[in-house]
């Protein structure tokens, strides 16, 4: 049988009674956003992923594959982000198989929200579904208690309010292409820099008509810079109290030693980095 | 956390905390009403999680048949759900029987699921249509699932401020331009009181002739641009 099994809740709960702490669940307090254009849609995310107060992840990737013209920004509980959006993306590819047709969005939506209403919200997430199909450019919100919303433009996560804040006072109709990039990513900049849950890059994919492009990493503002000091002892620094030269003949009383013929090749499979 | 339904052990107070922790919430202020040609549902558009409007420019109003269409207020998952699965029914309904089902019918079966999941949902739904037997009717079904066929009804967070309004002002037969006053009174006036309930009033409504929405904004005191 699919599905979740439930048989440790016993135990978990005969555990947590005994006063044993719940293992804390990977979140991605999380920046993820959508904006439709004239001629598709752009989704964009942080690479911030948290563990209570500890940053978990750097740059983790929070865009989802669905399918090549529908893609998945999540926030919530990164395992589920992550098993849903692949539970409905493969389910998408056998409905698209077998109809013949290319997926829609709003089946994807449909899937999305049927799927977390079945779990009541225990399923934690919260994701921003875009996408291209042959009725035009869609933008949805799922809720993960199964509640979706349609709108030009929508923001999740922790960082949402930031997010919002900048779409509500930059946002115009009918905007093209690079503003619509541009917004999203000055929102999710929004949110990197005032959420505590957000951080790290911003991650970008646009959807139109003819292609899906991904923009790993399309803005890195949070650049580790290098080290200006570094604590190595210098060389010398400590004393050479004495030194004793082996010599091969010494040494092979005790071992065999083969002479190399072409002593660069083998070098330089042998090579290894040594710390300068 | 157990949960053991909404309403308390004397059967009239509700719990109005039974929403699970990050649900998004209707606190919302809907309505429909019977006017001479038919009936008229209104709402207001804001949907919440907590103290954060989540939309600001929500659609309440669903329709569920060609001339059969709902309000909704109560958790926004639950209310969605429901008025699919109405959604699939009715259309079902409508092609096996090759006539459209009756809005009484389709009240039924919204009772029948809200009923018999009562102690899962929070659901407060309106139901108006219209049909060449029986004209337009107006159905509620609040909380605990029961049916109330009414001349007019009110739902949400925000109806509580406006029973006294709607009372006053209510008439039975008004034409079309005295119900989308009536109605576009009444929500003006729970916006203004209900804290969770705002921005714009759409407005459905069904006639002979079909369905007509309507849209009012606040940015000109809610005056217009009205038909869409």
């Amino acid at each position: 049988m699919p599905g979740f099994d439930f048989s440790n809740h016993n135990r978990n709960a005969a555990l947590h009674a005994q006063g044993v702490p719940l293992p804390k669940a990977t979140s991605t307090g999380t920046t993820i956003v959508g904006c439709l254009f004239d001629g598709g849609v752009v989704i964009a995310a942080d690479t911030r992923a948290t563990s209570g107060p500890i940053v978990a992840d750097k740059n983790c990737e929070k865009l989802h594959y669905i399918a090549p013209q529908i893609w998945c920004a999540g926030a919530g509980t990164a395992a589920d982000t992550e098993f849903t959006t692949a539970l409905i993306s493969s389910n998408l590819e056998l409905h698209s198989l077998s109809t013949g047709r290319k997926p829609r969005v709003v089946t994807c939506m449909t899937l999305l929200k049927q799927h977390l209403f079945r779990y009541q919200g225990y399923i934690g997430a919260y994701l921003v579904v875009a996408g291209v199909d042959p009725t035009g450019s869609h933008l949805f919100t799922v809720h993960a208690h199964g509640s979706t919303d349609k709108l030009p433009y929508v923001t999740m996560g922790s960082g949402s309010l930031a997010a919002m804040s900048v779409f509500e006072s930059s946002w115009k109709t009918g905007i093209d292409r690079d503003a619509a990039v541009k917004l999203c990513a000055e929102a999710i900049m929004a949110g990197i820099f005032n959420d505590l849950g957000s951080g790290s890059n911003v991650d970008v994919c646009v959807i139109t008509a003819d292609k899906t492009t991904l923009l790993r990493n399309y803005i890195k503002p949070n650049e580790r810079e290098k080290k200006k000091r570094n604590y190595k002892f210098a060389r010398g620094t400590t004393a050479v109290l004495n030194e004793k030269i082996i010599t091969r003949e010494q040494i092979s009383k005790y071992i065999t030693v083969h002479e190399l013929e072409d002593e660069t090749v083998t070098a330089a499979a042998e090579k290894m980095d040594v710390d300068t | 956390m157990q949960r053991t339904g909404m309403l308390r052990e004397d059967g009239i107070h509700v719990d109005m905390d039974h929403l699970k922790k990050g649900e998004v919430n209707l606190g919302t202020s809907i309505m429909a009403i019977n006017f001479r040609d038919g009936v008229i549902l209104g709402a207001d558009s804001r949907t919440t999680t907590g103290a954060y409007i989540a939309n600001r420019v929500t659609d309440k109003l669903t329709q569920v048949h060609d001339t059969i269409w709902c309000c909704r207020s109560g958790s926004a998952a639950d209310t969605q759900a429901v008025a699919d699965i109405v959604q699939y029914y009715l259309g079902m309904y409508g092609t096996t029987n090759n006539e459209a089902p009756t809005t009484q019918t389709a009240a039924a079966l919204f009772q029948e699921i809200c009923y018999e999941n009562k102690d899962q949902l929070s659901a407060g739904m309106i139901i108006a249509g219209y049909d060449h037997r029986h004209g337009g009717q107006v159905y509620s079904i609040p909380l605990g699932g029961s049916l109330h066929k009414q001349s007019y009804a009110i739902g949400g967070s925000g109806s509580t401020y406006i029973y006294g309004y709607c009372d006053a002002n209510w008439r039975e037969e008004m034409t079309q331009e005295e119900g989308i006053d009536f109605v576009k009174g009444s929500l003006q006036e729970a916006i203004k009181w209900d804290g969770s309930s705002g921005g714009v009033i759409r407005m459905v409504v069904l006639t002979a002739k079909g369905a007509q929405r309507h849209l009012y904004l606040p940015d000109t005191g809610y005056k217009g641009p009205g038909e869409q």
